[in-house]
């Protein structure tokens, strides 16, 4: 049996209460599932102790329980669960398939739900529909420059080093979701306030940012997110450590761009 | 106007400026009322100045009001649209893994302020309006530190005001600082802002308590 020594907890071969929400359709009543899963290793990732799972209950002939992945590595932003009350589990800093089952300890109960915002509707078991995120984005999260057969070396357009760092920052936001499931009112503010300032920090988006912000607000209103409260909850919780700074951002693009 | 204020960003706006507004109000408050432990005739003379000058009155007295009543009215508009935005809730929320609970409860703070605001007015408010406009009594400059003082005699209205002190402590040490985040204000400076912020949110309600229990222990004196 191995140790973690420092902690002093069994890590491998645990056996582990998993209690997962289980929703059969968009339209149907969800309820609060157990499963008892055991032979659980520290070294494997959230989603292959999923994968655990939903072998043993495609053997015993039960329908697997629904999860969206797609890349495990924490840069796709398809994973989206909602582990022990917080998005993506309780490390910070990664995503559900950067979690790892050591972050647990043998005999533990763990609570799995999907992303709750009513703008993330379920579409079966713990997957959500974010393509209220696609619509932010469509919206005008793009610059409108024609660069085909034009385009220019980006390094012949001088950038202050801050604000080239603080756009890369913001463009880092993989779209999970994460902020809105953090967040107490399911604001989707840090995800749009990204991917306003990663455009309106560098030259090449600013000059559509007036009517980029006012769009993408529009748009995000539009979709049932709820107000931000500056609680901090998205930031903390955000795989990529997004900063509240681009809400404040987005915030003073917003007034400014509404009284013009 | 009202159309500017159906966006999330703006109503946000609004909100934290009519915060900010209603912190200058209690840095004022406090500043007169602390006047009430050194010198009873100079809060007399403050309390009389505040009570019958005109520019107050006619002026900044409806605006205050205004400020006060749009800043709960605009809480209650955002809590009803948050609480829509997440039609199921979740079975385990983890709320204080990334949060504070000031900043999770600002509905519950903010609604022991308006049954406190609710008190304040009952015992001093509405009185005012009654001697000056209804009952019409004549001017006296030093009738305010008396009325003041008598209130505090009662160890549950003291008690009650104490209490709800604390929590415009709770209220104010996520609100004010929030409110500059709100504004689009984030920046260097922010850090030193957010310990000028919290500072002034623990001492101004400490000081208010100070002078509630000073005012009772001199009656029970």
């Amino acid at each position: 049996m191995r140790i973690n020594k420092s902690l002093n907890l069994q890590i491998e071969n645990m056996k582990l209460t998993l209690k997962i929400w289980r929703q059969e359709n968009a339209k149907a009543k969800g309820k609060m599932v157990d499963y008892i899963i055991d032979g659980i290793d520290g070294d494997m990732s959230f989603l292959e102790m999923l994968d655990v799972l939903n072998e043993d209950l495609v053997n015993k002939g039960e329908q697997p329980v629904e999860f969206d992945h797609d890349c495990r590595e924490g840069i796709c932003g398809a994973c989206s669960l909602q582990i022990n009350g917080e998005p993506h589990g309780p490390d910070k800093l990664i995503t559900t398939c950067q979690l790892h089952m050591r972050t647990f300890k043998d005999g533990d109960t763990i609570v799995i739900e999907p992303f709750r915002a009513t703008a993330f509707p379920v579409i079966k078991d713990l997957i959500v529909d974010r393509t209220s995120f696609d619509r932010i984005q469509q919206a005008y999260g793009y610059v409108s420059v024609n660069t085909s057969g034009n385009t220019i070396d980006a390094n012949s357009i001088p950038i202050k080093k801050e604000n080239a760092d603080d756009s890369f920052n913001a463009a880092t936001c993989i779209g999970c979701g994460a902020c809105v499931a953090a967040c107490k009112n399911a604001s989707a503010m840090l995800f749009t306030s990204a991917k306003v300032s990663q455009f309106a920090l560098l030259p090449q988006g600013e000059v559509e940012a007036d009517r980029r912000v006012l769009a993408m607000v529009e748009q995000m209103d539009k979709e049932g997110f709820g107000n931000c409260t500056n609680t901090g909850a998205c930031e903390i919780e955000c795989p990529k450590g997004i900063s509240l700074e681009n809400i404040a951002r987005m915030n003073r693009e917003y007034l400014k761009a509404s009284v013009k | 106007m009202g159309g500017f204020l159906k966006s999330s960003v703006a109503r946000k706006f609004a909100m934290a400026l009519s915060g900010l507004f209603l912190v200058l109000f209690l840095a004022q408050h406090f500043t007169i009322n602390l006047t009430s432990v050194i010198s009873p005739d100079v809060f007399n003379e403050i309390s009389h100045f505040m009570g019958t000058n005109f520019l107050v009155q006619a002026l900044l007295q409806p605006i205050l009001i205004f400020g006060v009543c749009f800043h709960f009215i605009m809480g209650f508009v955002l809590e009803i649209r948050n609480r829509r935005s997440r039609s199921i809730n979740y079975v385990r929320f983890n709320g204080s893994a990334n949060s504070s609970w000031m900043s999770r409860n600002m509905i519950y703070s903010g609604l022991v302020i308006l049954a406190f605001l609710g008190l304040h007015f009952y015992d001093f408010w509405f009185p005012e309006i009654v001697h000056k406009y209804i009952q019409s009594h004549p001017e006296d400059a030093t009738r305010y530190y008396g009325e003041l003082v008598a209130k505090f005699e009662s160890p549950v209205r003291t008690g009650l005001y104490v209490l709800s002190f604390i929590f415009l402590m709770l209220h104010l040490i996520h609100g004010f600082s929030s409110s500059f985040q709100s504004v689009g204000f984030n920046n260097k400076y922010s850090k030193g802002l957010r310990g000028f912020t919290v500072a002034f949110a623990i001492v101004i309600p400490l000081g208010f308590i100070f002078i509630a229990l000073f005012h009772y222990i001199n009656n029970v004196q």
